[in-house]
């Protein structure tokens, strides 16, 4: 049984409003049957610290990644961390995290190549429900153990391998790192970690917009109107035609993969998850650099 | 396989039994004691937060001061952090290291082995590349006391 949706006049103008539930609306609905909320951070310890109530938690490296090969869960891993979480394929998923929800849209992005059908985004995340004084607790939910069906995972619709990326190279690419990144003046993020990449620049006719562009002060979402405002206009980007959004890993990526997706409704938006940390390191791929899209090597 | 202890400073060879004692979920929970633990930066760094170092390898920003009190191998090191309340991970790291290592010798801290994050057995419960931050926060603990101890007194 699917909770109703978020009627926030906020929602209403972006393409798929169901996907997005305000704070008030979580408050007003936490704790009912068909509901599990779950927590998806960068740092593993933040949801010990103080959670919402009942929300149970999902890890993007431990949970969502294989343990041995650079992939995700298969459909067997996937059900039984699902059914350990109480959800069952009916149960209205809402995820929130830290950090304007990257982790949160990258679990959601997981939970779309498995097809769950109702999962949606706290917008604003953990900081707005901490910001507005909200209950939070460290009383970890016990769920009673759920049935899941074992799905497979498609990765055909919304995600994209470095081949995929390749044959698709004079299509429309963003790249939503950080302009050094994009530049390739540094291939990490500022004040994180060097995950090294061999090479620094970006994939031949990427379009530049950093992620963070989409998200307000607040962590919410910007709205309909400023982000077909970046998106389209000044990047000049076409709704109808596909689109590849990539990043270091593939975190920031799933948050405007979300974006273009969900709220500006493009017709098809998939996630290069691989991103700078295979592109930068693959042998014999183009790169451009400088803070121009670049010349597309003709194939 | 080192026994994962016999070559530590013995306070942080109890960090390391205490860890490797209790099950993967509780190992988090003491982490998460650790990073309670850290004690709040001094006011003068506080009021002077340039003379910390960053720790860019962090999956949250943290910067770190070590001082050595006098000279020589034997002087007592004294280490300081400064990392954000919303990061409990990373300042569960420095927790470890200022428990482990703080008021040793100099000679100690030096020879503290570069690889000491894996024996807390925390891999399973953080995952490798998290805890990559405090090889990275150690490095530079360890160049600090040397940069110390090489200072003409």
């Amino acid at each position: 049984m699917a909770l109703p949706f978020d009627d926030d006049p906020k929602f209403a103008a972006y393409a798929h409003p169901e996907r997005l539930v305000s704070t008030q609306w979580l408050a007003d609905h936490l704790g009912e049957p068909g509901l599990v909320v779950a927590e998806s951070d960068e740092d593993v310890l933040l949801y010990e610290v103080g959670h919402i109530p009942g929300a149970v938690k999902i890890d993007w490296h431990l949970d969502l990644n294989d343990p041995v090969t650079r992939d995700y869960v298969d459909g067997e891993a996937f059900a039984a961390l699902m059914a350990a979480k109480g959800i069952t394929r009916e149960t209205t998923v809402v995820l929130y995290g830290d950090k304007n929800n990257w982790w949160a849209a990258y679990a959601m992005w997981v939970f779309t190549l498995f097809g769950h059908p109702d999962v949606r985004l706290l917008d604003g995340g953990r900081a707005k429900w901490q910001a507005e004084g909200r209950e939070m607790t460290t009383q970890a939910p016990s769920p009673a153990p759920a049935e899941y069906p074992v799905v497979d995972r498609d990765d055909t619709s919304v995600r994209a391998y470095r081949e995929d990326v390749l044959a698709f190279l004079g299509g429309q690419m963003v790249d939503v790192r950080s302009l050094p990144e994009y530049t390739g003046e540094r291939t990490h993020m500022p004040d994180y970690p060097e995950e090294s990449s061999l090479r620094g620049g970006h994939i031949p006719g990427a379009r530049s917009v950093p992620w963070a562009r989409a998200a307000n002060d607040d962590g919410t979402f910007r709205s309909r109107e400023e982000l077909a405002e970046i998106y389209e206009r000044e990047t000049g980007l076409d709704p109808e035609e596909p689109v590849i959004a990539y990043c270091r890993i593939g975190e920031r990526s799933s948050h405007t993969w979300f974006v273009l997706a969900h709220l500006l409704g493009f017709e098809q938006v998939r996630n290069y998850d691989g991103s700078w940390t295979e592109w930068g390191n693959a042998v014999r791929v183009p790169i451009a650099v400088g803070p121009e899209p670049g010349e597309v090597p003709q194939r | 396989m080192t026994d994962a202890r016999e070559d530590l400073p013995a306070g942080f060879a109890e960090i390391v039994d205490d860890f490797t004692a209790v099950s993967t979920p509780d190992r988090l929970q003491l982490l998460l004691e650790f990073s309670r633990d850290l004690p709040d930066l001094p006011a003068r760094y506080t009021e002077h937060p340039e003379l910390l170092e960053p720790v860019p390898e962090c999956q949250s920003p943290i910067f770190l001061r070590t001082e050595v009190e006098g000279t020589g191998e034997d002087a007592p090191v004294h280490l300081y952090f400064s990392a954000p309340q919303e990061a409990p991970t990373t300042r569960g790291f420095a927790g470890i290291l200022h428990a482990g290592l703080d008021g040793l010798p100099a000679r100690e801290v030096l020879a503290v082995p570069g690889d000491v994050y894996n024996r807390l057995g925390l891999a399973g419960a953080v995952s490798p590349l998290r805890l990559r931050g405090m090889a990275a926060m150690l490095g530079r603990i360890k160049r600090q006391v040397r940069e110390a101890l090489a200072e003409p007194s």
